[in-house]
């Protein structure tokens, strides 16, 4: 396809919306117009105008699919015959479904307690010195690169050469500069997972970085004044004022963070496609969805099983959207 | 006790500065990286870029056609370096036993007696006294001292040969369409939503939140086998650019709808009333009144959906075919660490321009990323 029919393709994808929108409202308003007495239904039908796309899109890719994959869950690797249990039962035998779990787990514990510890320690550090804010925009920029490029960047970083060769990987030439044996840091099982995680560390600390960031700006000035004339050192000023103060932004990061660790998929698909120990639940179901003409059945497993980890999630953000909307 | 509050301001001005050190270190050898010549940076670490190098190279001298005779001699002249300057060789070798047995100035001699002589710049001189028969002329393996060597060239490479070029484009008719549709889409919905009475709006909004933390997951076979049908029965291919821009307009609109709509329910009311007194329908209202006040709302959400598109994998593998034409940036770097796994100039440079966008972004617009970020984050 040629730059030019693209970028025609990409405006006319776009127009049809604007277009959608302005000429459904013209032609009510005119409608409207035409009667003398006041058109009884145009606050519904406006509102139907609005609502309708969108929640069409949400329908089709969002509910729709959530019942669909439940259904196909219970049937075979075609969607045709029931099947009842069986790829729930398959799954739980399967050793390779168990390491996702294992490392899903893993995952859960390390990268969202690191990235948020990380991210509240640079926040405090970067908050009162002068070239804070340089600090911080480097820490951030991270979040603004895609995993797979993010996977480039620290495989870089862990390319391992033999023994006797010139390391152009940083880790092993510092290894080896201090007189070990460099190491294949991505094949070595059950550590290469933390290297895997440390990338997405690397990335997520920004976020929690400027939320946390902003969230000490809140802390009223006169409570840290008052415990500093106590003789509190800023150290338990740290712990027993800051930490307790931010107790619901701490909360939020590390549900962002636990639902994107949740899903990862970008960093092992592109690091290590699962080999080596490294498989992950969103892998697996990619491998199954593709592997051998795909199997819906068990893809279907792996999705809710991810989906399984969210609705506690999901209850309590509903549960507190309500509390605010009774206030 | 002013003595100490300078100790403890060093001690954490060292402590952020360390921190600093090890998030910037990476994406930094990854950039200089990609300016390095690719022989150069095969064979030694980035942060030795600035000093120069031991290289081991094989260079083969002529064959019996540039053979010329001089006092009794046959000759073969030549230089290896092609007119590359800079490179000084310091010893070389005969056999690939032993690449380093003669210095510069000493005589090589092969077997069949004829003797070569080898200069710093790359020079040879190989005479024998029997003329040259064979095609080929002998293998001369050399150790040189290289300069360091900066250059553009491996982003011409992988820009024009490798087709990172042409995925560049085809992520920009992703991401584009892909950001706008639900902003445009969502705008109205956040307003109904927001300033809009109508039956099931309470359930509708629970919905929405609801379906902020759906993972795609829950949604790639169903859509994908979709897609499938919608192309068996009109007969078009079932994967295509509106179908990845649907897909993305899917997975973005709850979180779309969700910010938009905190922040236009946050407009004063008086404002709606006044218009609404007025005459004006919600169309008006939305477009005169909603639509100039949300400018750096949807500056926000716009970064971070383009962002997320811009980034995105599992999308673009799942919803386009990949061949040239379709596949995109973050699909084809994958496809060159497995291809080209151990090409670092190829992979370095490929993930440095994946990367420009988002830089720019991240550079430009910091504010406004940011913004979204820690507004999606109060709530969601």
């Amino acid at each position: 396809m040629s730059i030019v029919s693209l970028f025609l393709i990409v405006c006319l994808g776009i127009l049809i919306f604007i277009a959608y929108f302005h000429i459904s409202n013209f032609i009510l308003d005119h409608f409207v117009n035409n009667k003398s007495k006041k058109f009884s239904h145009e606050t519904s039908i406006r509102a139907v105008i609005f609502i309708a796309p969108a929640f069409i899109v949400l329908f089709i890719f969002i509910l729709y699919p959530v019942f669909e994959t439940v259904r196909l869950s219970f049937y075979d690797k075609f969607g045709r015959d029931f099947v009842g249990l069986y790829n729930y039962i398959w799954a739980f035998k399967d050793p390779e479904f168990r390491r996702g779990i294992l490392n899903n787990l893993g995952w859960l514990l390390v990268v969202p307690t690191l990235s948020t510890f990380f991210g509240l320690v640079i926040a405090k550090l970067a908050d009162k010195i002068w070239w804070g804010t340089f600090a911080k925009s480097i820490i951030f920029m991270p979040m603004a690169i895609s995993f797979v490029g993010a996977g480039v960047i620290w495989k870089f970083i862990y390319e391992y050469r033999g023994p006797g060769d010139v390391q152009i990987g940083l880790l092993n030439a510092i290894i080896v500069f201090f007189g070990f044996e460099p190491q294949a840091w991505i094949t070595i099982p059950i550590w290469n997972n933390l290297f895997l995680m440390a990338i997405m560390i690397w990335i997520q600390t920004g976020l929690a970085l400027v939320i946390f960031s902003a969230a000490l700006r809140g802390i009223p000035k006169e409570m840290l004044e008052a415990a500093r004339i106590d003789g509190a050192s800023e150290f338990r000023i740290f712990f027993s004022i800051i930490i307790p103060y931010l107790e619901q932004t701490i909360l939020v990061i590390w549900t962002i963070i636990t639902i994107l660790v949740l899903k990862i998929f970008d960093i092992i698909f592109a690091m290590t496609n699962g080999e080596w120990q490294t498989e992950v639940l969103a892998n697996l179901m990619y491998d199954w969805m593709f592997r051998g003409g795909g199997d819906s059945g068990r893809g279907s497993v792996l999705a809710i099983v991810i989906m399984l980890g969210v609705i506690p999630i999901m209850i309590w953000n509903i549960h507190k959207h309500r509390e605010e909307q009774k206030i | 006790m002013i003595k100490k509050i300078n100790f403890s301001s060093l001690l954490s001005q060292l402590l952020l500065l360390f921190f600093v050190i090890i998030w910037i270190t990476p994406t930094f050898g990854l950039f200089i990286s990609s300016l390095r010549d690719k022989d150069l940076l095969a064979i030694s670490g980035w942060w030795t870029s600035l000093t120069t190098t031991h290289v081991n190279e094989i260079y083969r001298m002529s064959g019996k056609e540039e053979q010329i005779e001089e006092n009794g001699y046959f000759i073969i002249k030549g230089n290896f370096f092609n007119n590359v300057e800079g490179k000084k060789i310091q010893s070389f070798g005969i056999s690939s036993k032993r690449i380093n047995q003669f210095k510069i100035g000493e005589t090589g001699i092969f077997k069949d007696k004829s003797e070569v002589n080898i200069f710093e710049n790359g020079d040879y001189i190989w005479k024998s006294l029997n003329k040259f028969e064979k095609k080929k002329g002998k293998r001369i393996f050399t150790t040189s001292l290289s300069p360091p060597k900066f250059t553009f060239d491996n982003y011409k490479e992988v820009l024009f040969k490798e087709g990172i070029g042409q995925a560049f484009i085809n992520t920009l008719a992703v991401a584009i369409p892909s950001t706008l549709i639900p902003l445009i889409i969502c705008s109205f919905f956040a307003y109904a939503l927001s300033w809009m009475q109508f039956f099931g709006r309470d359930t509708l909004l629970a919905i929405v939140i609801a379906s902020l933390v759906v993972p795609l997951q829950m949604s790639l076979i169903p859509i994908l086998t979709i897609y499938n049908d919608i192309g068996a029965l009109f007969g078009v291919a079932a994967k295509s650019y509106p179908g990845v821009w649907m897909a993305h307009t899917g997975f973005g609109l709850a979180s779309t709808t969700f910010l938009l709509r905190n922040f236009i329910k946050s407009l004063p009311n008086e404002m709606m009333e006044a218009a609404r007194v007025d005459g004006a329908t919600h169309y008006d209202i939305f477009l005169r009144i909603i639509l100039p006040l949300s400018i750096p709302a949807f500056a926000s959400i716009f970064i971070l959906q383009f962002l997320w598109v811009w980034n995105d994998l599992l999308v673009g593998l799942v919803f386009l075919d990949q061949v040239p034409s379709e596949i995109i940036l973050t699909a084809k770097l994958k496809e060159l660490l497995g291809s080209r796994g151990e090409n670092w100039e190829i992979l370095t440079t490929g993930a440095f321009v994946s990367m420009t966008v988002p830089l720019l972004i991240f550079f430009l617009l910091q504010r406004y990323f940011i913004r979204g970020l820690v507004a999606g984050s109060v709530k969601g």
